[in-house]
């Protein structure tokens, strides 16, 4: 593992807000999206898209490329936002987000939209599609690593945990679980709602490699995607910690802005807030 | 009755398409030894997955496998598979257009055992409404065996129904099957039996009986629900004015709701459906009684039959 150097994270932090920005634009236009989960995401897509995967988006079907699905699907609007800023497709593509005739679903759709590499929107699919991922390599054929961003409402699904049964039998090293772990859910805190804890003895048990961290301390998410690479007998998950609706103060830890769209003012102070923060 | 179960010989030839194809990986949610891919298992051990009682999961990771260029045949009890993983059907296989192959055993009621809870009598209605999907039910062994290169080869989402029990030998070694043409196999002019899956048989049987009495049946095989061969029995209605259904399913979304569909559209004709009324059926001591007893008997086709054709007679 080597050490992150201040220019990197600080071109991260960049790209984090720009993630913010571009999302808060978007659900602004459209009048409808998800700003909190998308919001609690952004360093982690900034530091995947921006510097860790394996990815050529001119060849966005490359076959050596590594696989990122987003189980959280309604955070597409960040997704999308880290796509284009990458070169999947034009920027300008964002203001046609939910159009008639845009490729910028309510939710990603692996069809319509170069990069998305598997459509989501209810939630939880994720891991049991990155086993099968990780289970064709055994066969011979292109290397790759999996991951997959998961929230506190996919982990309330069965099906995130058959999932997990699944990637422990079969040993499933080439896959990393991010969990956005923002504690907010669409109805409440999500401690509240359906408790999710105690969440490491959980995954441990489930036969994961779990890795704690602040999930917007961006040198704190390049270590863990680093240290997940070297561990070979087993699954990780980063379990992330996360500020819901992160960077704009009066959307952060409340369900209000799980899938809440903001007026006027509201978005003229939240744009002020993204582009004064550090 | 043919001397093997439909799902030996859907079994035996998925493990010997796997010879042929090594893109062909098999998944299955603990009924292996049931749904029979458990030749598959034994013949290319690297290639199978059992995924435990985890279908949700199973029909997902078929999926992962699918987008990495893999070739998925994912099993289990037909019931389970469209019911319990019906929203990752939906969602991951369907609307992602993933190129997975659900096969679904142990159809209609053939688990005449286990009953209605292990009975798959709405499976085709829910996968027939699933956009990309294509909706096999092989009419016997050779047909089951065929259709396993035909939807390996088909690229997109194919979902198959097979049998638990031994069918009636209805086609010949030299049967070939082509994804969305169905097959008349006897022309007629008084009224056409539409038969599909383990009732094809029963409506060879009933077409020699009604034959037999001087009804001139035209007897048509759809083994595949979607894409439906709307031509060959728009043809049928125009030119017999009386149809009859028959299928191990509900009435209501099967093959009887899909020909009820399309007739709307090109030629409104006199219909009778053979099937599941809108019910859940019981347990039986054997298929073929079973069968018999929730109204699929022969006699019921050719009861139907009969009904269609003094309902024609009475429109003229």
């Amino acid at each position: 593992m080597h050490a992150h150097t201040d220019t990197l994270i600080s071109e991260l932090q960049e790209r984090a807000r720009q993630i913010r920005l571009d999302t808060l634009d978007m659900v602004y236009r459209r009048q409808a999206g998800h700003p909190g989960g998308s919001f609690s995401a952004a360093e982690i897509l900034a530091a995947l898209y921006f510097h860790h995967l394996k990815i050529d988006p001119a060849n966005p079907r490359w076959p050596e490329r590594d696989r990122f699905i987003l189980s959280k699907g309604h955070a597409a609007a960040a997704l999308y936002a880290a796509l284009a800023r990458r070169g999947y497709f034009p920027v300008e593509d964002l203001e046609k987000w939910g159009h008639l005739d845009g490729h910028l679903q309510g939710h990603p759709d692996r069809v319509k939209t170069p990069g998305v590499e598997m459509s989501s929107g209810f939630l939880g699919h994720g891991l049991s599609i990155a086993v099968g991922m990780a289970l064709a390599q055994r066969l011979g054929g292109p290397r790759y690593h999996i991951y997959v961003l998961m929230s506190d409402g996919c982990m309330q699904s069965g099906v995130a945990w058959e999932g997990a049964l699944a990637a422990a039998k079969y040993r499933c090293h080439e896959v990393t679980v991010i969990m956005d772990y923002n504690d907010v859910q669409l109805d409440g805190a999500a401690h509240d709602i359906m408790p999710l804890e105690p969440l490491i003895d959980k995954w441990k048990a489930f036969g994961f490699a779990v890795l704690e961290i602040n999930g917007h301390n961006l040198r704190q998410v390049l270590d863990a995607l680093d240290e997940a690479l070297e561990i070979h007998s087993m699954p990780t998950v980063i379990l992330a910690h996360t500020t819901k609706g992160k960077g704009v103060s009066f959307m952060e830890n409340t369900a209000l802005w799980h899938g809440a769209v903001p007026n006027s003012e509201q978005y003229a102070k939240a744009r002020a807030e993204l582009l004064g923060g550090a | 009755m043919a001397e093997v179960p439909q799902r030996q010989a859907y079994g035996m030839a998925l493990a010997e398409y796997g010879d042929v194809n090594p893109d062909v990986v098999v998944l299955d949610a603990d009924v292996s030894s049931s749904t029979l891919t458990k030749y598959f298992a034994d013949r290319h051990p690297s290639r199978f997955f059992n995924l435990g009682v985890t279908e949700a999961s199973m029909v997902n990771v078929g999926v992962g496998l699918a987008l990495s260029g893999k070739i998925p045949f994912v099993n289990t009890f037909a019931a389970l598979l469209t019911l319990r993983a019906c929203e990752q059907i939906r969602t991951c296989v369907a609307y992602a257009n993933a190129n997975v192959k659900l096969i679904g055993g142990y159809a209609g009621l053939s688990d005449y055992k286990d009953g209605p809870t292990h009975f798959a009598v709405n499976d085709v209605a829910l996968m027939r409404a699933m956009p990309n999907v294509v909706v096999i039910a092989p009419a016997d062994n050779i047909e089951a065996a065929r259709m396993v290169r035909a939807i390996a080869e088909h690229e997109g989402p194919v979902y198959m129904r097979i049998s638990r029990a031994a069918v009636p030998d209805v086609f010949g070694p030299d049967h070939q099957v082509q994804i969305g043409k169905g097959i008349m196999l006897r022309p007629g002019s008084d009224v056409t039996i539409i038969g599909s899956g383990s009732m094809m048989g029963r409506c060879v049987r009933a077409a020699d009986q009604l034959a037999a009495e001087g009804v001139s049946v035209r007897l048509l095989n759809i083994h595949t629900l979607k894409p439906l061969d709307v031509d060959l029995i728009c043809q049928a209605a125009e030119e017999t004015g009386a149809l009859v259904t028959a299928e191990d399913h509900s009435v209501i979304g099967g093959l009887g709701g899909a020909v009820a569909e399309a007739l709307g559209r090109c030629c409104p004709t006199v219909l009778e459906t053979v099937g599941l009324q809108d019910t859940f059926a019981g347990t039986g001591l054997d298929t073929e009684s079973l069968m018999d007893a929730w109204g699929l008997a022969v006699q019921d086709i050719i009861n139907a039959a009969r009904r269609a054709v003094e309902r024609k007679a009475r429109r003229r």
